[in-house]
């Protein structure tokens, strides 16, 4: 067991843990975060993806051991004073969800898309957002709301 | 007791019709979601599964005692030891008398059929240490000849189940000379032979895999006096129905909740081993457990789809008029006979005539058993199998006659005059307008002049050349008239079921048996409810998945739960209004007869006297003063059972660039005219009509579920199926005619998978389209840049993707063995083989 402390959504933890942990289960199993979800076991679907630091990384493939003296966000510390982000707010004005699983890691990878890229074009979109599936919009909804999201500003 | 604040109805904007946002969003985008791996009950113990890496073996001996000792290990448990309180996996649609079913143990005690098979289960504190412990389980097999080529295992040349002494499961067969509603197929086909056209082509449905992002997940809570599964699953209703049949709990003391379920695609409409396993361990140890597959297991265990071989005869006059269509197909079962099963194909059955106005028609299908994953429902289910057939033979007939391929079509389809139109497959389409979809798909991609730009690429030798690909599809949706379903031998009905309760604070609770999975039923159905009611939108909650929130239900699949669900609520709704209507009239002190119920409000007509509906439920609710003998209750509820199936359809078309040096594939458009009927909420169609596409289109390009000759899943994670991704795909340009149907109140028709059956032959018909002056008729599904290079080269459909797989490291080397023990990274030779580490 290791002793990790960081920052998660804004809170102070600490726990101990084992080495081989990931930092999705560390989120999910010691800190109840399951707005972070698990898709795969090959780091293809980033349906897992949370902010370190304030890159998005998927948290599959990153252990907690890693993420010792980190700033983690996650889809649940995305809002701030009860006002949604505006790529969350995208996401539902465009219909960027249907059955929401991919949602949380998509969301998160768009905001970091839009962080450094404020005005992507379509095809800086559909690229920027290949390492996360969804298997129920066909990603054109998806694609409308980081748009959507850039036309109003979002870039952090 | 009258109110005046109400706003007069004409000036309530209606409900139906309105893009709302959806309600469900605001828990799926910051993260507050209840799937069911994140649900966590005190003293909850863990589940891992060992699984056989051989797709076909006898289980000699299983040895748990080390992971037994393994540290937090609660249990491990093999088939003999839960014995018949596991039950049984059910096939709920023999499709023939004579259907031969192997019995499906969850968890097989003797021997296993297919790779990814559960041997023996592990229980222990954390999810990790189960794993870990599932390592330990040492299983010794004796491999077995695996029938695995759908082909080879109909004419039974190795058999999957060695004791059925067939794999052939079912032949099922529908005949319009036989049932009278046509004339005999073979009349026409000689015909043709002699006088006419005959198109003769075989066509292959690959295997696919649902591939809901959420892996299946399971909790049982055997604490309490309901056994309690959560599931994610499509079918709550049915999975409690299974669980009562089969486990012997009586089905009052089970209460089965789908949470959140994140996708289905058809791939949750199942009753799992790892369920039934849940199922028996909990009820063993008393303690809650949770089984939560990994995306691997997903892959290997939960049920593909399609995986058929397509016989296609098509008999037509000279000048492109069909005459006849005799279908023969050869669908793969996997391993046993899955819920639905056989059923599949036959839900095509009725459709391969699609919207063309044959005269002849007969469809058969041999359903048949392998050593290989079981198949069941997919989105679209039999549909898209018969709408890629018959899509793909209507270009083929233009080519044999020489015209534009919409031009056949045109030719031979149902007039929009010619409503309601009984087919050869003796339905009743009942409403449709093809012309103006048509016309409408046509002008949206710009037909006329991408047909002239393919003309001036191909006359200038263009390396890269153009295809134009069209669908005309049509399929039936709505499952299902309860009666047709009992012809059909399927083993239960079709109905849905909608409660409306009227709360006293005016809010309105309405209960559902269809079970959402993203489909945005807490919004669509909100907006009927609210419309029919005249209450506002936000005062409407929808209630579902939850067998003791909505005990009765029959569960969402099929495009179902709008045509036949939204039927339910829409009559739950005017029974309110029912019983509203003498409490209004009691206390507007008027007569019944002369109240009016518009936007939400009783009036007395020819008065200003008025009362809003949340009024009278509020006075019901007091009950203070009723007429005499009313019941203090507006609550209403309905079942419906649909009166027969609808019939969407549209014309899609998709521009496709070939590039004739390399095969690669650049789609430039792909635009579509669906015509569902009256549209409750544009926004969520939008949704279901794109997500529908690609995943059609992936069918046709990416997607294939992959054997190699031992009958290991090679496709068996995420890196190795070609799910499309954001970067793979293009946005798509959607349109609208309307023709209501005639079939249910509010005049809708189901969308959920109409994208997907229309798609993939648009698709594969583009691609033809740009290489059929190479000599190319077919290419074989995915169409990837490498069968498009060998098409184009002469190598015909472009080559089978099945035995293509890489031979596994250090077998080629090793004495070049081709007939097994490659599964899993197991590298012995089949026969008697210890197989420690396979544990998934």
């Amino acid at each position: 067991m290791t002793r990790i402390s960081l920052t998660v959504d804004g809170a102070n933890v600490s726990d101990d843990v084992e080495p081989r942990m990931l930092l999705v289960q560390y989120l999910r199993e010691k800190l109840g975060k399951t707005g972070t979800v698990i898709g795969c076991d090959t780091s293809n679907c980033g349906a897992c993806t949370v902010h370190l630091n304030g890159t998005s990384v998927k948290s599959c493939n990153v252990l907690a051991v890693q993420a010792d003296g980190a700033e983690v966000t996650t889809i649940e510390g995305l809002a701030r004073d009860g006002q949604l982000h505006p790529v969350q707010e995208a996401f539902r004005e465009c219909h960027g969800l249907q059955c929401g699983f991919c949602t949380p890691g998509m969301i998160m990878q768009s905001v970091d898309l839009l962080s450094t890229n404020p005005n992507p074009s379509e095809e800086e979109i559909r690229l920027g957002l290949e390492g996360n599936l969804c298997r129920c919009t066909g990603y054109h909804n998806i694609v409308r709301a980081v748009q959507h999201a850039a036309s109003q500003g979002a870039t952090s | 007791m009258t109110a005046t604040q109400e706003r007069p109805s004409e000036e309530v904007e209606r409900e139906i019709g309105r893009d709302r946002r959806r309600k469900e969003d605001q828990r799926l985008i910051t993260g507050r979601t209840r799937w069911t791996d994140n649900l966590t009950l005190p003293g909850m113990l863990h589940l891992a599964m060992v699984r056989s890496p051989f797709a076909h073996a006898k289980i000699v001996s299983i040895d748990t005692s080390a992971a037994k000792a393994a540290t937090n290990v609660v249990d491990v448990f093999t088939g003999p030891e839960l014995g018949e309180t596991l039950g049984v996996n059910i096939n709920a649609w023999p499709i023939t008398p004579e259907q031969v079913t192997p019995t499906h143990s969850p968890m097989p005690a003797d021997r296993v059929a297919f790779a990814g098979e559960i041997v023996a289960v592990v229980v222990a504190r954390t999810a990790a240490e189960a794993r870990d412990a599932a390592e330990l389980v040492d299983v010794e097999y004796d491999e077995l000849p695996a029938a695995l080529d759908l082909k080879s295992a109909a004419a039974d040349e190795v058999l999957a189940h060695p004791d059925l002494g067939t794999n052939k499961s079912a032949l099922w067969v529908f005949d319009s000379g036989e049932a009278g509603t046509g004339a005999p197929v073979e009349d026409a086909i000689s015909k043709a032979r002699a006088d006419g056209i005959v198109i003769e082509r075989e066509y292959r449905q690959q295997r696919l895999i649902p591939a809901f992002m959420e892996p299946r997940s399971v909790v049982v809570d055997p604490t309490g006096e309901q056994y309690v599964m959560y599931s994610a699953t499509q079918i709550p209703h049915i999975l409690r129905f299974a669980l009562a049949a089969t486990t012997g709990v009586p089905e009052s003391k089970i209460r089965v909740i789908a949470p959140d379920v994140g996708g289905g695609f058809g791939g949750k409409l199942q009753t799992t081993p790892e369920e039934w396993i849940a199922w028996a361990v909990g009820r063993r140890l008393g303690k809650p457990v949770k089984y939560t597959e990994t995306r691997s297991e997903s892959l290997v265990s939960a049920h593909h789809g399609r995986d058929q071989w397509q016989k296609l005869t098509l008999a037509a006059e000279k000048d492109g008029t069909v005459t006849g269509l005799k279908v023969e197909l050869l669908a793969d079962l996997g391993a046993y006979v899955a819920i639905v099963g056989g059923g599949v194909p036959v839900l095509g059955a009725f459709m391969f005539n699609a919207i063309y106005k044959f005269p002849a028609y007969h469809f058969s299908v041999q359903t048949v058993l392998t050593n290989k994953t079981w198949t069941d429902a997919y989105r679209g289910a039999g549909r898209p199998e018969a709408t890629y057939a018959i899509e793909r033979l209507m270009d083929e007939l233009a080519v044999e006659v020489g015209v534009d391929p919409l031009e056949i079509r045109e030719k031979n389809w149902i007039k929009h005059e010619e409503f309601p139109f009984t087919t050869v497959a003796g339905l009743e389409y009942d409403s449709g307008n093809y012309e103006a979809a048509t016309a409408r798909a046509k002008e949206m991609i710009g037909y006329d002049e991408l047909r002239a730009e393919q003309r001036r690429r191909r006359e200038s030798g263009d390396p890269v050349q153009l295809g134009i690909g069209v669908s005309t599809f049509t399929e039936m949706c709505g499952l299902a008239p309860s009666r047709v379903l009992g012809q059909l031998d399927y083993g239960a009905g079709g109905w849905e079921h909608a409660s409306v309760r009227m709360l006293a604070t005016g809010k309105v609770e309405v209960v559902t048996g269809a079970s959402a999975h993203g489909q945005g039923h807490e919004t669509a159905f909100s907006q009927i409810v609210a419309d029919r009611l005249g209450v506002a939108f936000e005062d409407v909650e929808i209630l579902h998945g939850d067998t003791q929130v909505a005990p009765k239900g029959m569960d969402t699949y099929g495009s179902r739960s709008l045509v036949v669900g939204g039927e339910a609520l829409v009559r739950a709704a005017d029974k309110v209004i029912e019983k509203a209507k003498p409490i209004a009239a009691h206390l507007l002190e008027a007569s019944a007869d002369d109240l009016e119920f518009t936007g939400g409000r009783f009036s007395v007509r020819g008065t200003d006297q008025g009362m809003a509906i949340g009024e009278v439920a509020l006075a019901t609710f007091a009950a203070h003063n009723l007429p005499d003998g009313v019941e203090p209750s507006l609550d209403s509820d309905a079942t419906y059972d649909p009166v027969a199936f609808n019939f969407p359809h549209g014309t899609h078309l998709c521009a496709m660039e070939v590039d004739t040096e390399t095969g690669e594939l650049r789609m430039r458009k792909y635009v579509c005219c669906d015509d569902i009927g009256n549209i409750i909420n544009p926004l969520i169609v939008s949704g279901q009509v794109h997500g529908g596409l690609v995943q059609g289109i992936a069918q046709a390009l990416w997607e294939e579920a992959v054997y190699d000759e031992s009958g290991t899943l090679v496709s068996g994670s995420f890196v190795d199926y070609l799910l499309p991704t954001a970067a793979d795909t293009i946005s798509f340009d959607i349109d609208h005619t309307t023709s209501p149907s005639l079939t249910n109140t509010l005049g809708t028709k189901g969308v959920g998978e109409a994208g997907t059956i229309a798609s993939t032959p648009a698709v594969v018909n583009a691609v033809v389209d740009a290489v059929r002056h190479f000599g190319v008729n077919d290419i074989q599904m995915p169409c990837t840049p490498e069968r498009v290079w060998r098409a184009i080269n002469g190598a015909g459909a472009g080559g089978s993707t099945e035995g293509a797989a890489m031979p596994h490291f250090g077998e080629a080397e090793a004495s070049g063995t081709s007939e097994g023990g490659g599964a899993m990274g197991n590298q012995e030779q089949p026969g008697t083989s210890s197989t420690e580490g396979a544990g998934a």
